[in-house]
C-alpha cells in the first residue's frame, strides 16, 4: 500500500542517481556539441571562432572518415559472425553431457575477464610475432611460410584478438538460452522420431533467435567503441588499416589536439551508437513487461 | 542400446568440448608458462612447452623496475572505490524502483540504461578538457568518479532485477507486523538482497578493473592502474615477453578467480536481465 509517506520516500532515494546520470549523459554532450561548432586547437589556445558546421563537412569529407567507417564496419561485422556463428556450435557442445564441464565451462569463459591491453599484447607478440610467435613456429612446422599478422593483414589480426575476446560472452549467454530450453519439448520431439539436425532447426534455433539478438546489439555497442586492442597493437596503422572511428577520434582529439573536428567526429559516433541503442532498448523494454 | 549411443555420446562430446575448451584458454596458459622463462627462452624457436628452466625472476624483476606494486594498488582503489560509490548511489534508487514503482519507473529503467550506450568516445574532448581545467588528469579520484558514473547504469539494472525477485508478501507481512521501514530495511530485505548485491559487486569490480578506455586516455603514470601500465609495454626495448607475461599474469590473476566465481551472474548483468 503506497501511502504520500512512501511516495516521497522512494523518490527521495531514486533522485541522487537519476540526478547524476543525467548531468553525466548531458553536461560532457552538450560541451561535444558546442566545441564541434568551434574553430578551436590546443595548440593554439585562444583563438575559438565559431565555424557553424564546418568540423563536420571536414570531418565526413575527410578520407580517413571513409576508411575508419569501412574498417569499424568490417571490424564489427566480423567479430559478430565469429562469436556467433562459434559460439552456437561450442554452446551446443557445452550444453551435452560433458564429463568435467565445470572445468572446461572456466577454460571457455578465461578470455572474456583478460584486461584488452594483457590480451592484445599477449596475441601481438607470444603468438602472433612473425618471427618468434607461436603461430609462425606452427606454420613452419607445416612447411607453410609465417604470416607477418600485423604488416600483411593488421585488420584481420586485430579482428581475431577481439573475437577472442567476445567468443566466451557468446557462448556463454547462448548456453544459458538453451539450459532453459524445456528438456520435455526436446524429449517429446525426439519421442516423435525428430533427427537431432531436425530438433536443432526447428526448436533450439527459434529459441535461440531473441539471445542471438541480445548477443548482436549488445556486443555491437561495446565493438563500436573497440579502442585498447588497436592502441596497444597497432597505433591505427599501418596507415589507416587498422584506425576505426573511435581511434580517429581519439588521435585527432589527443595526438592532433584539434578539438573541434574531433568533437564533430565524437557526435558522429553518438548518432551511429543511437541507431543500435533504439534497438537494444527496445527489445530490452519488451522483456520488461513479462 | 540406448545405453551404449549414450555412452558414445558423452565420450565424443567430452572429449570435443575438452579440446575446444582448452584451444579457447591456450593463449592464458602460453602466458603464464612464459612467465616462468627466462627471455631467450620465451622467444626461442622452436618453443619450449614444459622442459625448460623454470624461474620466478621475471616477476621480481617486474617489481624492481616498475613498481608494480603501485600499480595493482591503483586498480584496487579505482576498480574498488568505483563500485562501492556506485553501490551506495543505486541500491537506494533500485530498492525505491522495484518496491515503489510509479507509471514513470519503466522509462526511468530505459532512459537510464540508454545513458550506458553513449560512446565514451563521444565525450572524450570534454572529459579529457573537464579533467585538465581541474586538475584531474592522472589522478585516481578522477577515474574513480568517471568508471563509477560509466558503470551506475549497468549497477542498477542488476539491482533492480534481483530486489524485483524479493517475494513482496514477506514485506507486506512485516509491515502488517509493525515494522517501521528502517526495521524492514535491515531484518527483512537486507538478507535476502546480498546475494543480488555480492555479484552485483563482483561482476562491476570485474567491469572496472578491466575498463581500458578512460584509464588509458586520462592516466599516465602516478594513477595508472594495470591497464596502462601494461599498455607501457607496447614500445618496449629488448627483450621483454616473458616480464610482459609476469606483469600480465598477476593482473588478469585475481580478477579471473574472481569471474569465475560470477560466471552465473554475468549473463544476467551483462544483458540487463534480458537472458537469464
Amino acid at each position: 500500500m503506497a501511502t504520500r509517506q512512501t511516495q516521497l520516500l522512494a523518490r527521495s532515494l531514486l533522485t541522487p542517481a537519476v540526478g547524476l546520470l543525467f548531468i553525466w549523459m548531458i553536461v560532457p554532450l552538450a560541451l561535444t556539441i558546442y566545441f564541434s561548432t568551434l574553430h578551436y586547437s590546443l595548440l593554439d589556445p585562444g583563438s575559438e571562432s565559431f565555424v557553424g558546421l564546418e568540423n563536420f563537412r571536414y570531418f565526413l569529407t575527410d578520407p580517413a572518415f571513409l576508411a575508419s567507417l569501412q574498417n569499424t564496419l568490417v571490424l564489427v561485422g566480423s567479430v559478430l559472425a565469429l562469436t556467433v556463428l562459434l559460439g552456437i556450435p561450442l554452446a551446443l557442445l557445452l550444453d551435452q553431457p560433458v564429463i568435467g564441464l565445470n572445468v572446461v565451462r572456466l577454460m571457455v569463459i578465461a578470455p572474456f575477464f583478460v584486461m584488452p591491453t594483457v590480451s592484445a599484447l599477449v596475441w601481438k607478440n607470444l603468438l602472433m610475432h612473425p618471427v618468434s610467435g607461436l603461430f609462425a613456429w606452427i606454420a613452419s612446422v607445416f612447411g607453410l611460410t609465417p604470416i607477418d599478422w600485423f604488416t600483411d593483414a593488421p585488420l584481420l589480426a586485430v579482428i581475431l584478438i577481439v573475437s577472442w575476446q567476445w567468443l566466451p560472452f557468446a557462448t556463454l549467454i547462448l548456453l544459458t538460452a538453451m539450459q532453459s530450453l524445456d528438456e520435455e519439448q526436446k524429449e517429446a520431439a525426439e519421442m516423435d522420431g525428430a533427427s537431432a539436425i531436425s530438433t536443432f532447426i526447428y526448436i533450439t534455433l527459434p529459441h535461440l533467435a531473441r539471445p542471438i539478438t541480445v548477443v548482436i546489439l549488445i556486443e555491437t555497442i561495446f565493438l563500436l567503441t573497440v579502442f585498447a586492442e588497436i592502441y596497444v597493437t597497432t597505433g591505427g596503422g599501418p596507415g589507416l588499416s587498422t584506425t576505426n572511428i573511435a581511434f580517429l577520434i581519439y588521435s585527432q582529439a589527443l595526438i592532433q589536439y584539434d578539438v573541434g573536428t574531433a568533437s564533430a567526429g565524437g557526435l558522429v559516433a553518438v548518432v551511429i551508437a543511437n541507431i543500435v541503442a533504439f534497438f537494444l532498448v527496445r527489445i530490452v523494454g519488451r522483456n520488461l513487461e513479462a | 542400446m540406448a545405453r551404449k549411443s549414450t555412452t558414445r555420446r558423452v565420450v565424443v562430446s567430452t572429449i570435443g568440448a575438452w579440446f575446444f575448451g582448452f584451444l579457447i584458454f591456450f593463449p592464458i596458459l602460453w602466458m603464464v608458462l612464459a612467465s616462468f622463462k627466462t627471455e631467450l627462452e620465451a622467444f626461442a624457436i622452436p618453443p619450449s612447452f614444459l622442459f625448460f628452466h623454470w624461474t620466478t625472476e621475471n616477476y621480481a624483476t617486474v617489481q624492481e623496475r616498475s613498481d608494480y606494486f603501485h600499480h595493482a594498488l591503483n586498480s584496487i582503489i579505482i576498480a574498488g572505490g568505483s563500485t562501492l560509490i556506485a553501490l551506495l548511489i543505486a541500491i537506494p534508487a533500485a530498492w525505491s524502483m522495484a518496491f515503489s514503482p510509479t507509471r514513470r519507473t519503466k522509462d526511468i529503467l530505459l532512459w537510464m540504461l540508454s545513458t550506458k550506450m553513449m560512446p565514451p568516445v563521444g565525450v572524450l574532448v570534454p572529459i579529457y578538457l573537464i579533467f585538465k581545467t581541474f586538475g584531474l588528469l592522472d589522478s585516481r579520484i578522477g577515474l574513480v568518479f568517471i568508471l563509477c558514473l560509466g558503470n551506475l547504469p549497468i549497477v542498477i539494472w542488476m539491482l533492480f532485477t534481483y530486489f524485483k525477485e524479493i517475494p513482496r508478501d514477506i514485506l507486506e507481512a512485516a509491515r502488517m507486523d509493525g515494522a517501521t521501514i528502517g526495521r524492514e530495511l535491515v531484518y527483512v530485505l537486507t538478507p535476502m538482497a546480498i546475494p543480488g548485491l555480492a555479484s552485483t559487486m563482483l561482476l562491476n569490480l570485474i567491469l572496472a578493473w578491466n575498463e581500458a578506455f578512460w584509464t588509458l586516455n586520462l592516466s599516465t603514470s602516478e594513477a595508472a592502474p594495470l591497464t596502462t601500465f601494461i599498455a607501457s609495454y607496447s614500445s618496449p626495448e629488448g627483450l621483454f615477453w616473458a616480464k610482459l607475461s609476469a606483469a600480465s599474469t598477476l593482473a588478469i590473476a585475481p580478477i579471473l578467480v574472481l569471474g569465475w566465481f560470477s560466471q552465473k551472474q554475468l549473463v544476467r548483468g551483462l544483458t540487463f536481465g534480458a537472458v537469464k
